[in-house]
């Protein structure tokens, strides 16, 4: 092959180092007023009045909306859509969006904030999730009694037996702080209303420009036909833009109310405050297995503290559970889930979604079960292999599992037989694994469509545009849409162009979330470009009189096969155009049925048509002294299928690992009364270059059948391994198994003092 | 391991430190403004900016210079990290006002003649930019290390980019990237 397969600078790559890149703050608005939102001092109270009549007779004011201009509920599921772009009665966070302003400039539109008057009847605040649960709570939402916002119970396979036929038990318990995106570029939306007509165009930093199509048309009552949503470039996701957010719905509903165009630009903080990240986690785990390292049961208890609205939330709290399964040899499972309501900022999507705190949880007890059964923790991975094509006991398909080629490579890459153990006291070695999903076999707005489509365009020039709604966040998406498409073609990737993300050009497409867009959109540009070819292969024959089965496509050549006919592609294209002008081919993808999950309630969360996997071994140095801990080096070992652009596979798995590593070692949001203490980049400690470790990748293809040329997911999988990986490498340094994270040095010394603390009292009882 | 920035926080920095050395201010339309006239990428440039106006603001708003990147609330992340005089500085802690006199380079003046600047061409080719918000910063803060050491150890790349904050790559082929074009001579 020679387009796919081989590593690609990002298509869009030159503008990014040149500046020339255009993201959302800073397109051309010099037209467009400047918007700013009022939020909410207080976590929960009853919104009694709010007086703008200040704000708007100071001159330069040209709109002010509060709840009251928007009735309408959103949310990204459409069964749990409780949340309005601008608070109605009640507050339940505090930064919660509850009055915003167009002016004529920044100051003008931040003097008029302080000119609203609003007054707020405090209620009963819950910030921990067993407070929020606890009886005689105020509920946040009236028809989710208990603050429950979904109670999952599933079990699958014969749980008590197999903990029956165990020749080992062990339960534990682990404590997860809430993590954040802190994706570099702050949120911002430019919108553009034309009073004259009624429509709307948005700019947004959004990884999900139909959802955001959708929601703005629900909560402004328009017609979709007009709304257009154009995503320019987005400084990274993460999930924090898997959904519509607030900001959005505010700029288009400002826009309206000014009848022209306002620019949003929210600062660092209030984006840190539109959240939408990992939930603050309790899991407790027990397993089963036996003396060989068989697993004969899981049983698992999750609680997240959701913060205030439904977001992803159930979806959360699903995933939690589902992918307990699909990774390794599982008969049976016993599943508790109960997300939380809660008065901090709704939680929702993010990297590695639902997965990544319960993977911690078993990867660390696995290697618990190791040591007290005397096995190698990679021998006991390996006694619970999945050999695909396979159906775990809570009907998900495996169709390509490449993890014990991901052991093998990072055993080896890492001297993990050698150096384990052997390293001296305070430098230890660990390993975990992980997978994840390549896309949602059933999308949250299940439509019966697609689940992706995208366009080619041919025309005079020869130039190949490929219209796709696929989100490129910085991932790489629409380069690896030009690599397939000229891989099928034959050409190369000068012919190609991508447009990407605007609704009045391209063809709808869900978005980047869930790690679906290489399998769901790669698989759907192959399609589109076989389509093309097809077209172009007919027009050779006709113009060189052989039948089309007779014509071979070189790319810049078609030739009648067997013999020195030629025809250019030039001239190709022009047969081609002849009968029938500018050339349209479509390509789409739906996955396969049985891929799409069991038939029981919630069962479409967690399936997909292929999943990816990844092991990982960490070396780190622990300061027994200070509780610092040092990642030395990470080796990583992710089963893409087929890597399609080697050079961004790299990047992504690289990126997942750091992002765990951020999560394992100091990243948390905090907060006090519900106000958030860490919502910039200094407190919210994002691991700078300086104790970031070389991390080794080793990309393993296991070519899925189902896959744009084998190809799965990279950009999540690898990042849920990270945590255990490190803890496990703590054990192996200094004997400590951590419950808690982020390993931060005051609790990685705090640990270490329990330890002290509880040796004195066992050393004093057996003098 | 101890953090030594190397981007300064000081809102007048550079040598000629000291308000005497600004032009004088005069009230415009409410504001207190100064005339002032310094260098940008190479271009002469005049105007009257207010005594509170961000180089941040100016490049964007005024001179419409939009590669250097807005990532926080103040002196966080670095992507706004620019060239004055040829240092490091964030442009969000620097007052337009104090740049008077002097040479101010953004991203937009590293591609000579069309092409790529060494390291423009090393965080293409080597991944070292993913989504691009941080890059703009990252290589102004690069290309600063690389003028007052050609060939930097790896320890000096981790100091001279540790006020930048990269979230996609792991910043392990931003190492690459600058490590790729210091080799380039």
């Amino acid at each position: 092959m020679s387009a796919a397969g081989t590593s690609t600078p990002l298509i869009d790559g030159v503008e990014k180092v040149t500046g020339r890149a255009r993201f959302t703050a800073d397109l051309p608005s010099r037209e467009a007023l400047a918007g700013r939102i009022l939020r909410s001092p207080l976590a929960h109270g009853a919104i009694r009045a709010i007086d703008t009549a200040r704000a708007r007779a100071l001159p330069g004011v040209r709109a002010v909306i509060t709840g009251a201009d928007c009735d309408v509920p959103y949310g990204v599921l459409p069964i749990a859509q409780n949340e309005y772009p601008l608070a109605r009665e009640r507050v339940r966070y505090v930064g919660e969006p509850i009055a915003a302003v167009a002016a004529v400039d920044d100051a003008t539109a931040q003097a008029a904030l302080d000119l609203i008057a609003v007054q707020i009847e405090p209620l009963p605040a819950y910030f921990a999730a067993k407070d929020a649960l606890a009886g005689g709570s105020t509920l946040l939402h009236d028809n989710k009694p208990g603050n429950v916002e979904r109670e999952v119970r599933q079990e699958f396979g014969d749980v008590e037996a197999g903990f029956k036929a165990a020749d080992m038990v062990r339960e534990a318990q682990f404590h997860y702080a809430e993590v954040t995106h802190a994706q570099m570029e702050p949120d911002c939306s430019l919108a553009e209303y034309d009073a004259e007509r009624d429509r709307l165009t948005l700019h947004s930093t959004t990884q999900v420009p139909f959802y955001v199509h959708l929601m703005l048309a629900q909560c402004m009552k328009m017609d979709a036909s007009r709304i257009r949503v154009v995503k320019p470039f987005v400084g990274g996701g993460f999930g924090h833009r898997t959904e519509t957010l607030n900001f959005e719905l505010i700029a288009g509903l400002l826009a309206r109310a000014a009848r022209g165009a306002v620019k949003l630009e929210l600062s660092r903080e209030e984006t840190m405050l539109t959240h939408r990240g990992r939930p603050e986690t309790d899991v407790r785990i027990r397993m089963g297995a036996k003396k060989t390292g068989e697993l004969t049961a899981v049983d698992c208890e999750v609680v997240q503290r959701g913060g205030a609205y439904a977001g992803y939330g159930l979806v959360t709290i699903l995933y939690s559970g589902a992918l307990l399964h699909a990774i390794y040899r599982l008969p049976a499972s016993r599943y508790h889930g109960l997300r939380v309501y809660a008065n901090t900022p709704p939680c929702g999507a993010m990297r590695g979604h639902g997965s990544v705190d319960v993977r911690h949880a078993f990867e660390s007890l696995l290697d618990e079960m190791a040591e007290a059964l005397g096995l190698d923790p990679i021998e006991l991975r390996r006694a619970n292999l999945l050999e695909a094509p396979c159906r775990t006991v809570n009907d998900l398909q495996v169709n390509s599992c490449g993890l014990e080629e991901c052991l093998r490579r990072v055993e080896e890459a890492s001297g993990w037989r050698e150096r384990r153990g052997k390293l001296g006291r305070g430098r230890g070695l660990g390993l975990a694994c992980s997978h994840y999903p390549s896309g949602a076999a059933k999308p949250v707005h299940w439509t019966g469509e697609p689940h992706a489509v995208v366009n080619l365009r041919l025309d005079f020039d020869g130039a190949v545009v490929a219209l796709t709604g696929a989100a490129d966040i910085g991932q790489g998406s629409s380069t690896l849409i030009a690599q397939v498409v000229a891989e099928v073609l034959g050409l190369g990737l000068d012919r190609m162009r991508v447009v990407a993300n605007d609704s009045a050009l391209t063809p709808k497409d869900n978005g980047s979330y869930s790690s679906r867009v290489s399998f769901m959109v790669g698989n759907a540009a192959i399609a589109a470009a076989q389509n093309l070819k097809k077209l172009l292969v007919e027009a050779a024959a006709r113009r060189l009189e052989v039948s089309p089965g007779d014509i071979e496509c070189l790319g810049e050549t078609y030739r009648v096969a067997g013999t020195d006919r030629t025809l250019a592609y030039a001239s190709v294209v022009a047969a081609a155009l002849e009968e029938s002008g500018a050339l349209g081919a479509k390509g789409t993808y739906s996955t396969p049925p049985e891929t799409q999950g069991g038939k029981f309630r919630g069962a479409a969360v967690g399936s997909s048509a292929a999943f990816s996997y990844a092991a990982q071994v960490v070396e780190v140095s622990v300061d027994e002294e200070t509780g610092m801990i040092r990642v030395e080096k990470v080796w990583v070992a992710h089963d893409c299928g087929f890597a399609i652009n080697p050079l961004a596979v790299e990047g992504q798995v690289q990126g997942s690992v750091w992002m765990g590593m951020g999560q394992a070692l100091c990243e948390e949001t905090q907060f006090h009364e519900g106000r958030a203490l860490r919502a910039n980049l200094l407190d919210y400690r994002v691991p700078t270059i300086v104790e970031s470790p070389p991390i080794e990748v080793h990309i393993v293809e296991s070519r899925d059948p189902g896959g744009p040329f084998g190809a799965k997911e990279a950009g999540e999988g690898s990042l849920a391994g990270f945590l255990a990986a490190l803890t496990n490498a703590v054990h192996d340094a200094v004997g400590l198994r951590l419950s808690e994270l982020p390993a931060s040095p005051d609790r990685v010394l705090e640990a270490l003092q329990a330890r002290r603390r509880s040796q004195r009292v066992k050393q004093a009882r057996t003098a | 391991m101890a953090f030594n920035y190397h981007i300064s926080i000081d809102p007048f920095p550079g040598r000629q430190m000291g308000r005497q050395l600004l032009p004088m201010a005069v009230k415009l339309n409410g504001h207190m403004k100064r005339l002032v006239s310094f260098v940008v990428n190479g271009r002469q440039r005049e105007d009257a900016v207010a005594d509170n106006l961000l180089l941040l603001d100016y490049l964007r708003e005024v001179a419409g210079l939009t590669g250097t990147k807005r990532g926080c609330d103040g002196g966080e992340c670095g992507a706004c990290t620019v060239l004055v005089d040829g240092e490091p500085r964030l442009a969000c802690l620097s007052l337009a006002a104090s740049c008077q006199g002097r040479s101010v380079e953004t991203i937009e003046a590293l591609a000579t003649g069309g092409s790529l600047s060494r390291l423009q061409r090393a965080f293409h080719e080597k991944l070292g930019t993913q989504c691009g918000y941080c890059t703009p910063g990252m290589i102004m803060a690069a290309e600063a290390l690389l003028r007052r050491n050609a060939s930097p150890a790896e320890a000096d790349i981790r100091e001279a980019l540790s006020g930048n904050i990269c979230r996609c790559t792991g910043y392990v082929k931003i190492i690459e990237s600058v490590q790729a074009a210091s080799r380039h001579e």
